[in-house]
């Protein structure tokens, strides 16, 4: 029988525009609202479709972060899954590190696959699902766009550049999902009910043994330059002219 | 048309910290145990997005097809029967009901913050678990047992929905001119006969049954009020096993063409003999009515209260976003927003809006307090403030929603005009929320003639004490001083007039007649200084901790005082102007 790990991040919420904060030094996350990251939910989404189908037992959702990061488990409790792992920390961790932190989660829950989001939509990384399958040597399917869970192994078609890709994979293993896997449903008022009482364990990051420093220094963090205003010109021949300087032509 | 996004941040700000709804009411009712403050954000985060995601998006395009009626049957427009079906998927049509017929159990606070979105996203598709719910909750308080067994569980759920036969062609805001008649048939059952008119939800495809709650006459009942029964009426028969059996001999005459709420289908519906079973005792219909007139009239303020925001939300991104003239100062084009005309609209929305939901939370406490509340005093004082301002909620909320929905057409000037910015709809289905559940005219009647007067003028003396309080609170803070005092003066002429209306030279029916209407909008407008007021003072204790959200209470508090509190004098002058003027010209001379 297959269990699932699905791995989900707090995030801002996709509606908000992100504010720089005023010492450059990231994004303004006070006072705002944060939500499951919008992959991630389609990742329990996909779980849970297979537990409906009578193909997946378990499905358990983890999370690393401060004790709001809650929220994101929370709501992958509503959208069904049956109980939630959190991992404390007022750190920022970089994706290597999650990936390695959820090595030894993986080593714990022993799960037959992991479904991650592509990336998370705070800082786009993008890298988290890769490592965790390199760092356990399990195969890996990334940006899935429908998928099929056969007899010990997992049929994945993936969007690449150019058309879609099939790959199967022998189980255990890791796939990471794109937006059109699945539309994440409405999570019911009954759901919502339940899905506080269902447990989360909380894990100090400390427990893992994992040096989280960051490998990475953010110099700057900036807002987009906003776009000049434009200039008129007379005639044809200025504005080849400009664009001559402009070194585009 | 931009996105509805649920203002979850204010109804949470009103739970939690202007009326601390955890600690002061849901902890103290045994059945809410359950209901922490996690539990409510969730819920209403969850409602916000379906509302946005499932109900508005079909909300111009409905309009636009409106309902059909073809061949004796009715429609609804294109995505409401999917829309239907996940909402009762969902669970949200058993929120508040008791678990004991299958509900969710939950506060009913939640359920008219629920509501408010509902509203604001669709306000035909509300109409059907609005109606249903009201339905529901006659039957449970009036109906046998039998009655709810075979019945509610398939309400709550939403499965079957419900309709309310009150009026006729001849008997509007007069139900005493109810002709519709009732004969008793062996079986205990009765048939009966007649037409309805205006019912709302009448018929369907949303649900396979839709169960009518009719007034009729029994054979000799005494003539007027006090000879109106209620009866049940089946769109379908139901079986003994619960299956569905023959339809009733209940048909659709036509469904009417109005000027907003297309999607809705407003029915006339025929009763032929049907066979209907009664609740409640006969001739007492309509106090079983007034269970379900009571909560519908909360649902029509939401609904005046979720227009409103609606508007707000496209009128204020649409202001930011407009570049047109140059404000006063300004060297080059800007947006809109920069011109204080323009800002007027915006704040005069704001002012009511806020204020009108903090009512709502207000009176929605109140309401858990009543139905559940451990201690009998504390339910006999809620029942009381409900009763006193269940016509506050529904005319001050829909005038003031209509009004908003106004401006907010205006700020969008021509575009507000067209049908694809949906803000002329706004205006048009606001409008119903003045007439229908007894007009806002009816309101003010029932406020000045029969809630002023509850428990010899104590009730209304209990609520004017509870803004005092705020008052004299407020007169010691230096930051809310000005708001203070202006209300203080407000509140002070509203009860000068409030005792001549009991009392004094205006205690009779033709002065309380014509000074009510005057009289609901100026006690609406003192009620939302008093809420203004709170939530100044919230921000003010806050100190440094304010969120930008707690600073704009305060400043919009501050407009509300100078520029929208002060209508309260123009209306104390019309009503101490009396009911010469009203009464002079003949009535064959109009």
């Amino acid at each position: 029988m297959t269990k699932i790990l699905v791995p989900v991040k707090l995030v801002l919420d996709y509606n908000l525009k992100a504010r720089v904060k005023s010492d450059k030094t990231g994004i303004d996350l006070t006072n705002v609202k944060l939500s499951i990251n919008p992959f991630d939910e389609i990742s329990v989404e996909e779980a849970v479709r297979l537990k409906e189908a009578g193909k997946a037992t378990e499905i358990v959702v983890v999370s690393i972060g401060p004790a709001k990061a809650q929220d994101a488990l929370r709501s992958g409790l509503a959208i069904g899954a049956d109980r939630g792992i959190l991992i404390e920390t007022t750190e920022v961790v970089e994706p290597l590190n999650v990936a390695k932190i959820l090595a030894k989660v993986v080593e714990t829950e022993k799960p037959d696959l992991v479904f991650l989001g592509k990336q998370a939509i705070d800082d786009d990384s993008n890298q988290t699902g890769q490592s965790l399958a390199a760092l356990l040597d399990w195969p890996q399917a990334t940006f899935a766009s429908t998928l099929v869970l056969e007899d010990g192994a997992v049929q994945v078609t993936r969007e690449v550049d150019g058309g879609h890709q099939t790959l199967k994979l022998a189980l255990p293993a890791v796939v990471t999902v794109d937006l059109r896997l699945n539309e994440p449903r409405y999570p019911t008022l009954p759901n919502i009910m339940k899905s506080k009482k269902k447990p989360i364990a909380t894990q100090k990051i400390a427990e893992f043994g994992i040096d989280i420093t960051p490998r990475l220094k953010v110099i700057e963090v900036h807002e987009p330059p906003t776009r000049k205003a434009g200039i008129k010109v007379k005639t044809a021949a200025e504005l080849v002219d400009n664009l001559k300087k402009a070194g585009v032509l | 048309m931009p996105d509805y996004k649920a203002p979850v941040d204010d109804m949470l700000y009103l739970l939690n910290e202007v009326f601390n709804a955890e600690e002061n009411v849901f902890s103290k009712i045994p059945q809410y145990n359950e209901v922490s403050n996690d539990l409510v954000q969730s819920v209403l985060e969850e409602a916000g997005r379906f509302c946005a995601g499932v109900l508005r998006p079909i909300n111009i395009s409905g309009d636009q097809e409106g309902a059909h009626f073809k061949d004796g049957k009715v429609t609804t427009p294109k995505g409401f029967k999917e829309a239907y079906a996940s909402y009762t998927e969902g669970g949200w049509s058993s929120l508040a009901f008791s678990p004991e017929y299958e509900g969710q159990g939950l506060p009913r606070t939640l359920q008219v913050l629920v509501k408010e979105m509902i509203s604001s996203a669709n306000l035909s598709f509300g109409l059907f678990p609005g109606l249903t719910e009201g339905a529901a909750e006659a039957i449970e308080a009036h109906a046998s047992e039998e009655l709810k067994q075979k019945y509610l569980p398939n309400m709550v759920s939403g499965k079957w929905t419900g309709a309310m036969g009150l009026t006729e062609g001849s008997a509007g805001s007069d139900l005493s001119l109810v002709k519709t008649r009732a004969k008793p048939r062996d079986d205990g059952s009765y048939s009966i006969s007649g037409s309805k008119i205006f019912i709302s939800s009448g018929d369907h495809d949303l649900a396979e049954n839709v169960i009518h709650l009719v007034l009729a006459r029994l054979p000799e009942a005494p003539a007027g009020t006090k000879g109106i029964s209620l009866f049940l009426c089946p769109k379908i028969f139901v079986n003994e096993d619960g299956s569905l059996g023959a339809p009733n001999t209940i048909s659709v005459g036509t469904i009417e063409h109005k000027m907003g709420i297309h999607a809705q289908p407003t029915c006339v519906m025929n009763f032929d003999e049907a066979q209907g079973w009664l609740v409640g005792e006969p001739n007492r219909g309509l106090n079983a009515m007034f269970t379900m007139m009571n909560a519908a009239r909360l649902l029509v303020g939401m609904q005046g209260l979720g227009i409103a925001e609606a508007s707000y939300q496209t009128a204020s991104a649409y202001a930011k976003d407009r570049l047109q003239g140059r404000a006063p100062g300004a060297r080059e084009t800007g947006s809109i927003i920069e011109h204080p005309d323009v800002r007027k609209q915006l704040l005069t929305m704001l002012g009511f809006i806020e204020a009108g939901r903090a009512l709502a939370v207000y009176v929605a406490l109140e309401l858990d307090k009543e139905g559940f509340h451990p201690d009998a005093a504390v339910r006999a004082r809620a029942s009381s403030l409900v009763a006193l301002l269940t016509p506050v909620i529904k005319a001050g909320l829909t005038d003031f929603g209509f009004e908003t929905a106004v401006l907010g057409q205006q700020t969008l000037g021509g575009h507000g005009y067209i049908h694809e910015w949906g803000q002329e709809q706004f205006v048009r289905d606001a409008r119903i929320t003045q007439i229908y559940e007894g007009t806002n005219g009816i309101q003010s009647q029932d406020l000045v003639t029969r809630k002023l007067p509850l428990d010899g003028g104590k009730v209304v003396a209990d609520f004017f004490g509870q803004i005092g309080n705020v008052i004299a609170e407020g007169k010691g803070v230096a930051e809310v001083l000005s708001l203070a005092t202006q209300l203080e003066a407000a509140l002070a002429g509203l009860q000068k007039i409030t005792l001549r209306l009991q009392s004094g030279d205006l205690a009779n029916p033709l002065e309380q007649n014509a000074a009510a209407t005057a009289y609901l909008r100026a006690f609406t407008l003192v009620t939302f200084g008093w809420l203004w007021l709170r939530m100044a003072l919230i921000t003010v204790k806050k100190g440094a901790a304010a969120t930008p959200h707690d600073k704009r209470k305060l400043l919009v508090g501050e407009f509300f005082a100078a520029r929208m509190l002060p209508q309260v004098y123009g209306l104390f002058h019309e009503i101490e102007a009396g009911s010469t003027t009203l009464m002079a010209l003949a009535s064959a001379e109009f």
